[in-house]
């Protein structure tokens, strides 16, 4: 066990595959001299040579439709975008192409592939770069979504990615690459579909996932004060979507908070609420909350940037209503 | 390339061609017209429903290109398929059945019209987006650069795939990386009801070639033999590890766009200028002048084509439908 970045982690998982299946490359914009926008395929390029570390150009239907076909041809592609807001480029392909093949062509085809992009606001970078849009794959039928939290889980989570068969989404959040934690070394899978309970809690279930997570984890220890014992649980992946742990935890707690960066509206904490009443509806004794991103676009003002996204101290709020 | 010397491909084409190889393009564009002229039928009297797009007209290109090809080449389409579905080699039968939404279809009755697929083919699908196609036929072409094999991908799409991002997006990338695809135009002069000079900034289509560095060539689409001469030389470029091109098949297709369309927007003047020109009548004539073919054999061809398409309208009538408990099977690999 090390401590590695989240950034290292995907890095680490990258070249352990790339060592186990001469299948598997990597291309998009600046993934090779430039070692990724975000550094994730830094040194890539030199280990494993320009065949398998592909720089792009800047044509993201065609790279994605090409990672498609790739996968058609018997290789196992990931398609880095630079950041999730360029999928809108690729959505054709995404959508109407890899997520419809295997059932429109009657289960005669695979398409292994994976799409790697950052997501997520925090930087001042304006509405344009700063959109979490994983309700957007998790609403269509035929693709898989993961978005790690943790280092461990970001390698753990990839490494699983590339030895499915289904076109994944692989969504990493801008401000999580820096952040450290304990990441085994070597072979370490975590399974799709697997959700994970992070902190144990008798008086209310936090249920979050990717960066959010974090600001639950903050906002259990303002609670903890305070005497409001919380359990929380990162749901790691959204499709395959694991919500045993949740319906079991709000079994024991009777109220449940949702914490995710998409907008609130229609996004994958309403998909999860829904479920949630579906299950277990006769065990709440609250209404369910969701903390989300206020439905606007993201402002560069630093400050309207940050009272658009969910924060610790929402979190707070949100569960005093409950209790 | 000037149209006197894909003349002379195809003149050519046709002294290198015994009669066995002109019988088998005469077959297979006669199998796909009767095809097409049966499922036409077949729609009217509600067997088939949906959107269902002939390719009557058009054979000359499917045929002819395809038989440049190898059984191990991919082929990618678009959701007017039939033609390079049954080209390829796929069961007359297995191609009616899934129009027919049956089980035994090619697609299991998932499919349709607009989606039919045979990997073992490599039929690698029809698409319904226009230019949809394209960019997996540049990643079929990234796959076999990558396993260092000697297949080529031949990608067809139609005049209304020209406007679309993706097909600039594709032959920039195919051209970049030296991808062994064969860009295949079927110029039919309307995309739905808008005609080609109302739709697109140039006329002659095969000249996006040049701004992406790949020749490109203009051929008569109603010409089997000289779609064939000109592929092949597409092909053996892609092969040789020279790069993609791009062949416009200037054609027509008989039909309107779907089957719900009459094509009220074409003069029937045009309609008849090209029905003279018809492909298949047109190589019969050929044969018979040059005397490299039989009536008599061609007639038993003509008997054994109509054979083969009730034999398959009735493989189709009678498979079963597919059963509604797998209504979710295959929407993810388990």
């Amino acid at each position: 066990m090390a401590v590695i970045s989240y950034r290292e982690a995907l890095n680490q998982a990258l070249r352990e595959e790339f060592d186990r299946d001469e299948r598997i490359f990597i291309m998009g914009e600046e993934v090779g001299n430039f070692g990724g926008a975000f550094k994730v395929t830094d040194g890539l390029l030199a280990a494993y040579g320009a065949k398998r570390v592909r720089d792009t150009p800047i044509s993201e239907l065609a790279i994605t439709g090409a990672g498609v076909g790739a996968a058609m041809g018997g290789l196992r592609p990931i398609v880095e975008l630079m950041t999730i807001n360029f999928a809108l480029l690729a959505m054709d392909q995404i959508v109407n192409h890899a997520a419809k093949m295997r059932y429109m062509f009657g289960g005669n085809v695979r398409v292994p592939l994976v799409i790697r992009a950052p997501q997520g606001a925090g930087h001042q970078l304006g509405a344009q770069h700063s959109q979490s849009l994983e309700a957007y794959f998790l609403h269509c039928p035929g693709l898989r979504v993961a978005v790690p939290a943790t280092p461990a889980d970001a390698k753990g989570l990839l490494k699983s990615a590339l030895r499915q068969d289904d076109p994944l989404i692989f969504l990493e959040h801008e401000s999580l690459y820096g952040v450290k934690g304990d990441v085994p070394e070597g072979e370490y899978l975590v399974p799709l579909g697997k959700s994970n309970l992070l902190r144990e809690g008798k008086d209310v279930t936090l249920i979050s996932y990717s960066k959010c997570v974090y600001d639950c984890l903050q906002a259990a220890e303002v609670l903890e004060n305070e005497g409001i014992d919380s359990e929380l649980i990162d749901l790691r992946t959204l499709n395959p979507l694991d919500l045993g742990p949740v319906v079991e935890s709000i079994k024991k707690t009777g109220k449940a908070v949702l914490v995710y960066e998409g907008w609130k509206t229609g996004g994958a904490g309403a998909e999860v609420a829904a479920r949630i009443y579906e299950a277990v509806f006769d065990h709440l004794d609250a209404p369910i909350q969701r903390v989300a991103t206020a439905d606007a676009p993201i402002a560069y003002n630093a400050r309207l940037e940050h009272a658009a996204l969910p924060s610790p101290a929402e979190v707070v709020r949100a569960v005093e209503r409950l209790v | 390339m000037a149209l006197e010397r894909t003349r002379h491909v195809a003149e050519r084409t046709l002294l290198t061609m015994d009669e066995a190889g002109l019988s088998d393009f005469y077959r297979l564009m006669l199998l796909i017209r009767q095809f097409e002229e049966r499922v036409a039928e077949m729609y009217s009297r509600g067997k088939i429903t949906g959107f269902c797009h002939l390719y009557a007209g058009e054979e000359a290109v499917a045929v002819g290109a395809i038989r440049a090809l190898y059984d191990k080449d991919y082929v990618i389409s678009t959701y007017r398929e039939h033609g390079h579905c049954l080209a390829k080699g796929v069961s007359p039968r297995t191609v009616m059945a899934e129009l027919f939404g049956k089980a035994t279809g090619v697609s299991g009755g998932r499919g349709g019209s607009m989606h039919l697929f045979d990997a073992g083919l490599r039929f690698m699908g029809g698409y319904a987006i226009v230019g949809g196609g394209l960019p997996l036929a540049v990643g079929l072409g990234l796959s076999i650069v990558y396993k260092e094999e000697p297949e080529v991908v031949c990608c067809f799409f139609g005049d209304g795939a020209l406007p679309q991002g993706a097909f600039h997006e594709s032959l920039n990338l195919a051209s970049l990386w030296k991808l062994p695809v064969v860009f295949i135009c079927e110029n039919n002069f309307y995309g739905m009801g808008t005609m080609v000079q109302h739709a697109i900034c140039r006329e002659e289509l095969y000249k996006f070639a040049e701004s992406y560095k790949m020749p490109g060539v203009r051929v008569d689409g109603m010409d089997v033999l000289e779609v064939h001469g000109a592929a092949l030389e597409a092909v053996a470029r892609a092969r040789e590890g020279d790069g993609p091109s791009l062949i416009e098949a200037v054609t027509y297709r008989y039909r309107g766009h779907s089957m719900s369309d009459p094509a009220e927007y074409r003069p029937r003047r045009e309609e008849r200028i090209w029905l003279e020109r018809d492909p298949i009548k047109s190589l019969r004539r050929r044969m018979l002048n040059e005397k490299r073919g039989d009536e008599n054999r061609l007639l038993e061809l003509e008997k054994e084509v109509a054979a083969v398409i009730d034999d398959a309208v009735a493989f189709a009538e009678q498979s079963p439908e597919p059963p509604l408990s797998e209504l979710t099977k295959h929407v993810y690999v388990d």
